[in-house]
């Protein structure tokens, strides 16, 4: 699925919106996400998931092919982490009383 | 600035910033999340370019073991979503990362182990 399949969706299932305006909408949305994340604060999507944005310290590492060791650098990631009804819904389950 | 970023605050935001209501907006919102968890949940990856995308891994089960009571426990086999950050995200968090984090505003325990997510933050 690509972001134009999802904004496809959108001007299908939330009607009154141009297709313009349906990817206007739908690209603010992910840029808000990705600024907030780019601010290091934490995004909490119910019923979907978190992302969390973690430093991660300079740690030893080895070259998985040469088993040469290696600094690995620290740097700043982004965690997804699936929301329990995310979980369900992917395995087929039913979805926990409540979510988070 | 150290709140965490909610769904409704999501909704808010964008209802100013494209000048629709709040009610069209939770509409949209929903209707993204509720796009892509379906297509998960059909086994389908997601790729939106700059963001980042999903992919569903499956892991088979095992025989675990209670570390208290030493009990083996049957560890079914399960799905999950993994998430790995797009090339302009990446970069936009990197670029930031001279900045300190801002404290957490809740008690989550979301973000307190890396122990449930394959361990490779980054391929």
């Amino acid at each position: 699925m690509t972001k134009q399949e999802i904004i496809e969706s959108v001007y299908a299932k939330v009607g009154g919106f141009s297709k313009k305006e349906a990817q206007d909408i739908v690209e603010a949305i992910f840029e808000t996400m990705k600024e907030t994340l780019a601010n290091g604060r934490k995004l909490k999507l119910s019923g979907f998931g978190n992302f969390v944005v973690r430093d991660k310290g300079k740690r030893p590492g080895l070259n998985p092919r040469t088993k040469e060791k290696i600094v690995l650098d620290a740097r700043r990631v982004v965690r997804f982490r699936p929301s329990p009804v995310l979980k369900a819904m992917i395995n087929g389950e039913k979805a926990p009383d409540s979510d988070e | 600035m150290a709140k965490a970023m909610t769904k409704s605050k999501l909704v808010e935001t964008i209802a100013e910033r494209t000048n629709i209501t709040k009610s069209r907006a939770e509409e949209v919102v929903n209707t993204i999340f509720d796009t892509m968890a379906d297509a998960m949940s059909r086994g389908e990856g997601i790729e939106i370019r700059g963001f980042g995308s999903f992919t569903i891994r499956s892991y088979e089960g095992y025989t675990g073991r209670n570390p208290k009571t030493n009990t083996p426990v049957e560890v079914k086999p399960k799905k999950l979503p993994f998430f790995k950050v797009g090339k302009d995200l990446k970069d936009l968090v990197a670029s930031k990362a001279h900045i300190p984090l801002p404290e957490d505003d809740d008690d989550d325990d979301d973000d307190k182990s890396d122990d449930n997510d394959g361990g490779d933050d980054e391929l």
